[in-house]
């Protein structure tokens, strides 16, 4: 067995961050397409806040900060549906405010500053039993949320005034999935930190869409985009001796400039494949013309 | 915009609508979206003013008018995305904020939201996003290929692209593959906000030939919000002009050059120059 695995601490690291690199992606890939990427960042400050509630409450801070990601989420959500303020605006309000209480918060008490470093950029190191069961338990949730509303979830992505037109509760939709954003920056904050938090739930999602043709192999891939990395920049931390939510991040920054090379080197492959093509059909390499053709070739085929 | 003898053209006033001979028996169709006497402002100045009419089944109606004319505006009222201050919005005899029954209606939107950032989802996904007809939690398991998906794209000529991504299509391809997202689910009303603004001239041919047969030749009813006027006068069997106000409503072939006019605030004669060519 690889030294890795024999010390309790490294394999409850590598079960936590394989759940949070599950549940962080599942729900990103919503909140990137749907332009609310800062608000991971900014539910990442209010879960701070949460936190330096619950040091000085003396209340299981991750309880406390679940309480007040969930919560915001909810309020930005009210916010932004009801157009009292622009969606950036908003995160913008909440973002602040909640860092001026945590700061004021921890100026007002001082003997937590170690633990609260640990909050700062993740301690995955330490994740024991009881952390695991909530991000267990969030996991399950999350992704049972998101199989079952997978329609409502990508239609709303999509368009939100089409998806109601379809019959879609948008602003419920919308409702839940920050709802359990916030549960899920919640989750992450152990592995990565409450600074880099977004970092999970954001960069994954994006090398996926880089290479990814359809909905679901975005959401596979983004997924194992994030698995990679936690499992990757772990075994980096632990043999090189670094900040493991550090080593994970920039890990997934390696995935995506990878995925961005791939997928150009796919482009230019399939471009001159389509090239290379339209010589053999000896039609001219003009492809909004040939595209024409195409069409009115089938349309004479299949009058409708 | 104020106008020298009222806002409508008909002496009969703003309750009967379309009142026209050549199409008195529209009467006896059931209206399918109504307008009544419906208000709505954004905060500041009302963007609708006292609009009232009615589109009746297998109507074709196309919605003229310049910027800021409030005729998306109608659309959203129309489609349940707002509420009017004043007045009434109803969709197949109820409230259209309140109303349920969204497999009756398409839309076909101007842009897409989530369109511009790598969406992933292939043209034929976008196309089953029509069919949704309420929670499903199976829906991520759903195979792909189902025959009405298939013939949907083939009507509206993109049977082709159907494994591309829907963001490598050019906007006349996008703008079809809604219009079979939209017509996937046999709606009987269609909505459509301006579908061929940024299409090339023969992509928006096209385009229009494909609403005028689902028009004619499906009974398909047609609400499209237009700034082109040549299309109109060709597929559409119902006309309003808007300008806040209702400026005109009746056949498109009533639409004189004084109610253009009136309603983009400058003379259009160049715009219908040969229809009225000889009357000048």
């Amino acid at each position: 067995m690889p030294e890795i695995f024999q010390f309790d601490f490294m394999v409850r690291a590598l079960i936590g961050g394989s759940m949070v690199a599950i549940l962080a992606p599942a729900f990103g890939l919503f909140i990137v397409l749907r332009r609310l990427s800062l608000i991971a960042d900014t539910l990442s400050h209010v879960a701070l806040m949460g936190v330096a509630i619950g040091f000085v409450t003396s209340i299981f801070p991750p309880l406390v900060a679940l309480v007040a990601t969930t919560s915001s989420a909810a309020g930005i959500e009210q916010l932004r549906s009801r157009g009292r303020l622009p969606g950036d605006a908003a995160l913008a309000v909440f973002l602040y405010a909640s860092l001026a209480i945590a700061v004021v918060v921890i100026s007002k008490s001082s003997g937590f500053n170690a633990d609260l470093f640990g909050y700062l950029f993740g301690t995955v190191l330490s994740v024991n039993d009881r952390d695991l069961w909530l991000i267990g338990t969030l996991l399950v949730v999350v992704i049972a949320f998101v199989v079952m509303f997978y329609a409502e979830l990508t239609q709303s992505a999509f368009d939100p005034d089409l998806a109601h037109v379809s019959g879609v509760r948008v602003n419920a939709t919308n409702l839940a999935l920050a709802i359990l954003t916030g549960a899920t920056v919640t989750a992450s904050m152990r592995v990565v930190g409450v600074l880099m938090v977004g970092a999970l739930i954001v960069i994954p999602v994006l090398a996926a869409l880089r290479l990814a043709r359809g909905f679901r192999t975005a959401l596979m891939l983004a997924i194992g985009f994030g698995l990679l990395s936690v499992w990757i920049g772990l075994i980096i931390a632990f043999y090189a001796d670094l900040a493991a939510g550090g080593a994970i991040v920039l890990t997934t920054v390696g995935m995506l400039v990878l995925a961005e090379i791939t997928g150009s080197a796919l482009d230019y492959l399939s471009a001159r494949r389509g090239f290379a093509a339209i010589a053999a059909a000896n039609v001219p390499a003009d492809f909004p013309d040939a595209e024409r053709r195409n069409v009115e070739k089938e349309q004479g085929e299949h009058p409708n | 915009m104020t106008s020298e003898n009222g806002a409508t053209s008909e002496p009969g006033g703003q309750a009967t609508l379309w009142q026209d001979a050549s199409i008195a028996e529209a009467d006896l169709r059931p209206a399918v979206c109504e307008f009544t006497d419906t208000w709505y402002s954004y905060g500041g100045e009302p963007a609708v003013e006292d609009v009232s009419f009615r589109i009746r089944q297998g109507d074709f109606a196309a919605v003229l008018g310049p910027n800021g004319s409030g005729k998306t505006t109608l659309l959203r009222l129309a489609i349940g995305l707002l509420k009017p201050a004043r007045g009434k919005v109803e969709l197949f005899g109820e409230s259209s904020s309140r109303f349920r029954d969204w497999s009756r209606v398409g839309y076909v939107p101007q842009r897409v939201e989530g369109l511009g950032l790598r969406f992933p989802a292939t043209v034929e996904e976008i196309v089953e996003h029509g069919l949704y007809r309420g929670f499903d939690p199976l829906a991520i398991f759903r195979r792909h290929g189902r025959s009405e998906v298939l013939e949907a794209m083939e009507f509206a000529g993109i049977a082709h692209l159907r494994s591309r991504p829907i963001e490598s299509l050019s906007v006349g391809q996008r703008q079809r593959a809604l219009i079979a997202r939209a017509i996937v689910g046999q709606p009987e009303l269609l909505f459509l906000d301006e579908p061929v603004s940024g299409v090339d001239a023969a992509g928006r041919d096209r385009f229009h030939e494909l609403i005028a047969s689902l028009n004619k030749d499906h009974g398909m009813t047609v609400f499209m919000i237009s700034h082109d006027i040549g299309a109109v006068m060709q597929g559409a069997t119902v006309c309003a002009c808007v300008n806040r106000t209702m400026v005109f409503h009746g056949p498109p072939h009533h639409v004189t050059g004084e109610h253009l006019a009136e309603l983009y605030g400058f003379p259009v004669d160049v715009l219908l120059h040969d229809a009225m060519h000889e009357h000048r």
